[in-house]
């Protein structure tokens, strides 16, 4: 007989996507508002500098700015670089330049993306204007790109006192991450032995503590953990709460509360690990109550875990386990 | 300003860095250079005064994964304990302060970086303002050749001259076991113009960690400690096109308040991910053809992310220790475009050689 291959490392895609909320200063307000209006804004700082992007405390002395000022839609390419490969929630999914424009009457540069037939069509010292957005919203995509604009440069600031009706106050900035997420060798030992509905944990070599589900490490000893030991299925709460709210969680719908969710020490386990009791009214769950868990086709965890009938557990059989 | 006491790096380990570590999570990947680390000076957890670390969360997108980093070190019975969300080096500036102040006499650092599992060319535009920059998306490659085109620009470089620093940066890395580039490679397509496959960094997953001690302890450990004369670290405006791209001078003020340059050093190790930021950096530290930089390949040889920096101290560290570098310098940086830069001063004492 030959034996087992080893377990393959699991992987699983993983997406973090969230949605940040960010309110806006007085001077981020107005300069968004701006682009919203197609009127490019700047603000000039106590040396006298128009920084545009406008920013709302002088780079140098920390000083507040609020001197705002009206630049050009026109300006000059400071420095570039070819993107011939446009990623996602990039401004062009067509090869473009990435730039750093000067905008005439500024003495500083914003970052954006240069609408360009090829790398030779781009150089420092290039002149370019806005293309606007056709929808704008308060935001640095209200500038959808530059694009080449033979010109001469235009003058310098104007006073503007950065009023526009309905001011944005903030902005929403999405931020999605793709991931391969792998869990590593010992949970992923941990949850192969799960699909033949086996708790396994690892031992430590040098406290001889079991965890469940384990890390790879023992966090006492700073070992890495390497006896597989298959623990439970019969294990004891060793302490409860009573879960008043729903989950919004679509997987959790099934669930009416109130319910119990334990800490549960499995047989054979030094740690305890976390899950729901079912099939006991909720008022009834004690610590040292007996449980074991009731595995459903499909899933990989238990999907609870159900009172044993055996007699409660000693509270000095768990006592170091709280 | 000379530091309030004697305070030396006087062990240094590092993991393989590769390409992928899909079979270990980060407590299993950082575990065997801890205890390499502390193998060395014959410490043990219990020993150590002071510990901290440098990781990011965003690169592998697990949250809170240094608490469960922390497990590698064995940190029950709860041990003191900090966390830089940045790059090793400022964990090490962190633990450096705290051996100043007295208050430990001995420190574990360690940092890794785990970015095999995302796109660390956008999980780092995460890191740029929100309001200006990040809803563009630029990527790090993006970026750093902003800064390269201006460099040629100005004159300061070359595609040649760029491509000639990635082929010297890889053929040292064939002496550093632990490199993920070593030797010579083609150049490569540009990725984002005027920077080429060749001036990038690898994409990779490592760790490293250093140990730190003060003192009669420091020789105690090791044999020829790596004494930190001066450290410091500076940052740059935060908006892009508020600086001056071809220039550093967070760097240089930092080398100034470190002591860089109150007398030459015979080494450098520069955290340049990119062939361009070696120009800045040379430029900014006024390292003329007499001193040695990156004999370990640097991060254009591997660049775990959030290790790359501790691991030019530790580098330098360690070439001090093995007596091939009696005064190093050591450099680390952190954001696009050499945003924030750490400079440290490393020297051994010479009578032991």
């Amino acid at each position: 007989m030959s034996p087992a291959p080893a377990p393959q490392a699991l992987s699983a895609p993983l997406v973090v996507e969230f949605p940040f909320t960010r309110s806006l200063g007085p001077v981020q307000s107005a300069f968004l508002t701006g682009l919203r209006e197609r009127t490019v804004l700047g603000v000039r700082t106590e040396r006298g500098q128009v920084l545009v992007p406008p920013v709302e405390y002088d780079p140098e002395t920390a000083g507040e700015l609020r001197d705002l000022v009206q630049v050009a839609e026109t300006g000059t390419v400071t420095t570039w670089a070819w993107n011939p490969e446009p990623r996602r929630g990039q401004p062009l999914a067509t090869p473009f330049a990435w730039v750093l424009v000067r905008f005439d009457g500024a003495d500083t540069a914003l970052l954006h993306a240069l609408d360009a037939p090829g790398p030779d069509a781009v150089r420092t010292g290039l002149r370019v204007r806005v293309r606007w957005a056709a929808e704008r919203t308060g935001a640095i995509t209200d500038i959808a790109c530059f694009e080449p604009h033979d010109s001469a440069p235009d003058t310098g600031p104007t006073t503007h006192d950065g009023r526009f009706d309905d001011p944005v106050s903030g902005i929403v900035a999405p931020a999605r991450l793709d991931y391969t997420y792998t869990p590593g060798r010992a949970q992923s030992d941990h949850l192969t032995a799960l699909t033949d509905r086996r708790i396994v944990g690892e031992r430590c070599p040098s406290c001889h503590k079991v965890y469940v589900p384990p890390r790879g490490a023992c966090p006492t000893c700073g070992v890495a953990t390497t006896d597989h030991v298959e623990v439970g299925p019969r294990g004891t709460v060793t302490t409860f709460c009573i879960v008043n709210i729903k989950a919004k969680n679509a997987m959790n719908d099934a669930i009416e509360v109130p319910y119990v969710y334990a800490h549960i020490a499995l047989d054979g386990a030094d740690l305890a690990l976390h899950g729901r009791i079912g099939g006991i009214p909720y008022d009834q769950v004690r610590m040292g109550l007996r449980v074991e868990p009731v595995w459903t086709d499909g899933a990989r965890h238990p999907d609870h875990y159900r009172p044993t009938g055996e007699p409660d557990a000693d509270y000095d059989t768990y006592k170091e386990l709280l | 300003m000379a530091p309030s006491r004697d305070v030396a790096i006087v062990a240094f380990a590092q993991s393989d860095h590769r390409r992928r570590t899909d079979e270990l999570s980060e407590v299993e990947m950082v575990m065997p250079v801890l205890h390499e680390v502390l193998r060395r000076t014959g410490l043990k957890t219990a020993d150590i005064g002071f510990t901290c670390s440098g990781s990011s969360d965003y690169l592998a997108g697990r949250a809170f994964s240094f608490t469960m980093a922390l497990d590698g070190v064995g940190a029950w019975p709860p041990i003191s304990e900090s966390h830089v969300e940045t790059d090793g080096a400022w964990a090490l500036y962190e633990a450096w302060v705290k051996l100043l102040t007295g208050e430990s006499d001995t420190a574990l650092v360690y940092s890794y970086g785990k970015a095999s599992p995302g796109s660390v060319r956008d999980v780092l535009s995460r890191q740029l303002d929100p309001y200006y920059l990040a809803p563009l998306w630029p990527d790090s490659v993006a970026l750093a050749a902003l800064q390269a085109q201006a460099l040629i620009d100005a004159g300061d470089t070359t595609e040649a001259e760029l491509a000639a620093i990635a082929a010297r940066s890889r053929d040292a890395a064939t002496t550093n076991p632990h490199a993920q580039l070593p030797g010579a490679r083609p150049h490569g397509d540009h990725v984002v113009a005027p920077l080429r496959t060749g001036d990038c960094p690898p994409i990779g997953d490592g760790a490293a960690a250093v140990v730190l001690a003060a003192g009669d302890k420091a020789r105690e450990l090791c044999e020829r400690p790596a004494w930190i004369r001066g450290m410091d670290h500076r940052v740059e405006a935060h908006a892009l096109g508020v600086r001056d791209l071809t220039d550093s001078p967070s760097t240089r003020l930092a080398a100034r308040r470190a002591g860089a340059f109150d007398r030459p050093v015979d080494t450098a190790e520069l955290h340049a991910p990119f062939t361009s930021q070696e120009v800045v950096l040379r430029k900014a530290l006024d390292l003329d053809d007499s001193v040695r930089v990156n004999p370990s390949g640097g991060a254009l040889a591997a660049n775990p992310v959030m290790a790359a920096g501790l691991i030019r101290l530790g580098e330098a560290a360690a070439r001090v220790h093995r007596g091939e570098s009696d005064r190093a310098l050591a450099h680390a940086t952190s954001g696009p475009c050499l945003q924030q830069n750490l400079v440290a001063v490393l020297e051994g004492e010479s009578h032991v050689r």
